[in-house]
């Protein structure tokens, strides 16, 4: 406290040196040193040879000229390193030289210019007084009466009833500009009922991702991992599918049945003889769990490094998703082929607001 | 009289130019190469606009699927949005296309670099004291512009990286209480990826945003003319003087001749260093993604914050979602900006300083902010490197776990130790000034005195070096005394506590008494 009190002491000295603006907590000492003034102009290299003065000139002038040849070279580049189709090598030069070109262009240019300000221009440093940014005592004292006169002769403050219609006109105006924006999203769609749903429904195969090739059992060996997407995905029109597959991505595996531990004794069930099937969208911020570990079983989501185990029911092990990936029900069909027994059975991909409703 | 002479009788007849003339054509600019930044800045902005309009004449926002008919083979045949389709054709068909790509693309990276840059300077340098608050706040508010700038225009070409991008916005967006949901149905047309995305972010790329960009950057440069520019303190400067170079024909010569020159970089890194090569990530699907997703780096510190979050953070409350891996982040990045933001109205009210200040701070000076500063940027530091987690761990041999909770613990103690070591050493600078103007500098010179002992003399700086270490602002805790009702408030309180931390630790400048003292015990 024994400083606190200083400060104080230095604070009461220093309001006396300048009682109109407010220092706060800054301190002016009494006997601080003065502002030497501005130390001797010194010459530059240029002002004292005048060898040194005429090659800056050189320089500066064969600079400019130099930029004048980056520009040509650059045109010139344009006519004779055009693109040939499928030959990259004939892009990269194009880029390259054209490029290259304009580069010189551009850098002399610039070099000649600050080069003639700093070496040729005269160097001659000067000094501009500055004013207080605020308006002074007379014209401040002018906008206050020119409010109040506006104010009288309009009777902003004293009609009331008027003042106040116009603030809410004002506020009410852009109202219906917000709903025009409600077209922004289709009309009569449920957000949070789409969300919830994926093309997967009973007894749609399981096909590959992209070809939709339809997928047997017998096709995956222990430790192989399939893309997988529903059959007909592939046939929707291209706006459709994209928006299909955002949701349906699965990621297909299959592990000796003994390897999986489940938590839940009817989710085995769901599996067949040790293949199962999760949702590919990551629970975090839906990103494509991409990346299949083969020996530890796990699934990495490459955006931002969430880790799911398959054996135990893709549960979170690591990162910052919270949830296990949605876990697809599946089996066989007569012929053999991996097929879907139901959708998802709660929504796949990121959490949103109304998920749990 | 001459053709000049006539044409600027003709111009002011009808314009009143003259005026202006008189009153800019010999203003001043004081001269340091920090100041640049915000020049880089408003230059590459330049360069971006330019490059951008030579984009736009051949680029198509729209998600419409065709088939790729250009002359990349790989891709040849392969289904895709026009958007895709054509910032190939812009790549691969058209001379110079790429080059332009990579121009805007460059840029845009130099842009939003320059600006943060550029505010580091103001922030060190105490640039933002009064009267220039507001003008740091239309600069912050020009950073969030660039950033969204660079965002949605990132989104444009509808390629496998971009739309990962997107995927992960949106995953952001529907974990948005109450709203999410219907944010991204309104923002994307229905569910994601939708069909009109790229159409929308084009609107906001090059219509709505640069407008918006260009009125704040107006603002901002008419504050700088109405302020009048900074200075490093020296001799001969004063809070009422600005020395510098005039606009005509010095300032000109220079700043203009810098434009070319940042040009004429971005040029050269366009036409030699390949960026966001989209042919190799190949059009946008919601399955596929590369391993090793980067996004452009100044979106780094909001995805490294996603990252660094600890599994399992979901509730379930009253049958809502409540995701807290996304909302904590969300929540810290907001704060952060806000502090930012804010920073130079907190410390005008912990001051009290109602002076104008055009002077600038050297850093060391004030030891407290510098070392909020450092904190910060530390804290930035760390979420940015989180948003390479995974490439620090692939490229150091280390585990992913481990860059991970590395990262966590440093994101909370980095800030600190940040804090405590900058402080020190700023003090520590500010007591090394104190010695050489009491004590003089070390000639290196070794005498031998009558006595048989060494010494080394010591001589006194110039008036000019001393003026240097000697003038700078000094501020010490505000004592706690009752207000005239005989109250202390809490927000007295308050200001007196944080008076104290941030000038608790204080070295006040040489006084001519001291100096004067120590001149004397050196010649006895």
């Amino acid at each position: 406290m024994a400083k606190n009190e200083k400060a104080g002491s230095d604070l009461v000295a220093s309001t006396s040196v300048n009682s109109s603006v407010e220092l706060g907590t800054a301190v002016v000492a009494p006997d601080s040193f003065e502002n030497p003034g501005f130390p001797a102009h010194r010459e530059r290299v240029t002002d004292l040879n005048p060898k040194k003065m005429k090659r800056a000139e050189r320089a500066v002038y064969v600079l400019f000229y130099l930029s004048i040849v980056g520009s040509l070279f650059a045109i010139f580049a344009y006519m004779f390193f055009p693109i040939e189709d499928g030959d990259t090598t004939s892009i990269r030069l194009n880029t390259l030289f054209i490029g290259l070109g304009i580069t010189l262009s551009l850098l002399a240019l610039g070099i000649a210019a600050v080069h003639w300000g700093k070496a040729v221009m005269a160097d001659k440093e000067g000094v501009d007084h500055r004013h207080p940014v605020r308006g002074n005592d007379e014209t401040r004292a002018r906008a206050v009466e020119i409010f109040k006169e506006a104010d009288e002769e309009s009777g902003f403050s004293r009609r009331t009833l008027i003042r106040n219609g116009l603030i809410a006109a004002i506020v009410a105006f852009p109202l219906p500009a917000i709903a025009l924006f409600r077209g922004l999203a289709p009309m009569n769609v449920d957000p949070n009922n789409q969300m919830k749903y994926t093309m997967w429904k009973k007894g749609l195969r399981l096909t590959q991702d992209p070809t939709g090739t339809p997928i047997k059992a017998s096709d995956l060996t222990i430790g192989s991992a399939f893309q997988v997407i529903p059959e007909g995905l592939v046939d929707l029109p291209e706006k459709e599918m994209l928006n299909a597959k955002a949701k349906a991505a699965v990621l297909l595996v299959r592990l000796k049945p003994e390897d999986l531990k489940w938590a839940d004794p009817q989710r085995e069930a769901w599996s067949y003889q040790g293949i199962v099937a999760y949702s590919k969208i990551c629970t975090h911020v839906g990103c494509p769990v991409a990346l299949y570990e083969q020996q530890t079983h796990h699934l990495l989501c490459p955006c931002h490094q969430s880790q799911f185990d398959i054996t135990e029911q893709a549960k979170v092990i690591f990162g910052p998703a919270a949830r296990p990936l949605p876990q697809l029900p599946i089996t066989v069909d007569a012929e053999g082929y991996l097929v879907a027994t139901s959708d998802f059975t709660e929504p796949v991909g990121p959490s949103f607001w109304e998920r749990s409703k | 009289m001459s053709i000049t002479a006539k044409a600027s009788n003709y111009l002011d007849e009808r314009t009143s130019i003259s005026g202006a003339v008189k009153e800019f054509g010999r203003k001043i600019f004081p001269d340091h190469w920090s100041f640049l930044l915000g020049e880089v800045a408003l230059y590459s902005f330049v360069i971006i606009l330019l490059s951008g309009t030579f984009l736009t004449f051949f680029f198509q926002a729209s998600m419409t699927p065709v088939e790729y008919s250009g002359s990349y083979v790989p891709l040849k045949g392969v289904e895709m949005s026009a958007a895709m389709s054509s910032t190939l054709d812009i790549s691969f068909d058209i001379r110079g296309g790429l080059l332009m790509r990579q121009v805007h693309h460059w840029a845009a990276l130099l842009f939003v670099s320059a600006i943060g840059l550029h505010m580091l300077r103001v922030f060190f340098t105490g640039a933002f004291r009064k009267p220039r608050e507001i003008n740091w706040s239309i600069g912050f508010v020009l950073f969030v512009l660039a950033m969204a700038e660079g965002f949605t225009g990132y989104s444009l070409p509808d390629d496998l990286l971009s739309g990962n991008g997107l995927r992960i916005i949106d995953g952001m967006i529907v974990a948005f209480p109450v709203v999410g949901t219907w944010i991204s149905f309104l923002l994307f047309g229905g569910e994601f990826p939708g069909g009109d995305i790229v159409g929308r972010l084009y609107s906001l790329h090059i219509l709505l945003l640069p407008l918006i960009v260009i009125a704040f950057i107006g603002v901002h440069l008419m504050f700088v003319i109405i302020h009048k520019h900074t200075q490093y303190p020296g001799p001969g400067r004063t809070e009422q003087n600005v020395v510098g170079y005039p606009v005509l024909p010095v300032y000109a010569a220079k700043a203009g001749g810098f434009f070319f020159i940042v040009f004429g970089v971005v040029a050269l890194f366009a036409a030699t260093v390949t960026i966001n090569p989209i042919w190799s990530y190949g059009p946008y699907d919601p399955s596929p993604v590369s391993a090793g997703t980067q996004p452009d780096w100044y979106i780094g510190f909001a995805d490294g914050a996603l990252r660094l979050m600890p599994p399992h953070l979901e509730t379930y409350w009253f049958g809502y979602t409540w995701s807290w891996n996304i909302l904590i982040p969300v929540i810290i990045l907001v704060v952060f900006l806000a502090v930012v933001f804010a920073y130079p109205f907190f410390e005008a009210w912990v001051t009290g300083d109602k002076r104008e200040h055009h002077l600038l701070d050297r850093p060391r000076n004030a030891p407290v902010r510098t070392a909020i500063g450092a904190a910060g940027v530390t804290f930035y530091a760390v979420l940015w490197a989180a948003a390479s987690s995974d490439i620090i761990a692939t490229h150091f041999k280390v585990t992913m776990e481990g860059v991970i909770n590395t990262l966590q613990i440093l994101l909370v103690l980095g800030p600190i130790f940040a804090f405590m070591i900058t402080k020190r050493m700023c003090l520590a600078l500010q007591k090394k000034d104190r010695e050489i103007v009491l004590h003089g500098y070390e000639t290196g010179r070794i005498v031998r005195l009558p006595g048989g002992e060494f010494i080394e003399v010591h001589e006194q700086i110039d008036e000019f070096e001393r003026w240097q270490l000697v003038s700078f602002n000094d501020n010490a805790p505000i004592m706690l005394r009752p207000n005239p009702r005989g109250r202390i408030t809490s927000r007295m309180r308050a200001r007196a506590n944080w008076s104290r931390f941030f000038f608790e630790d204080r070295i006040a400048p040489v006084s001519k008494s001291e100096h004067m003292e120590a001149l004397e015990h050196a010649h006895h």
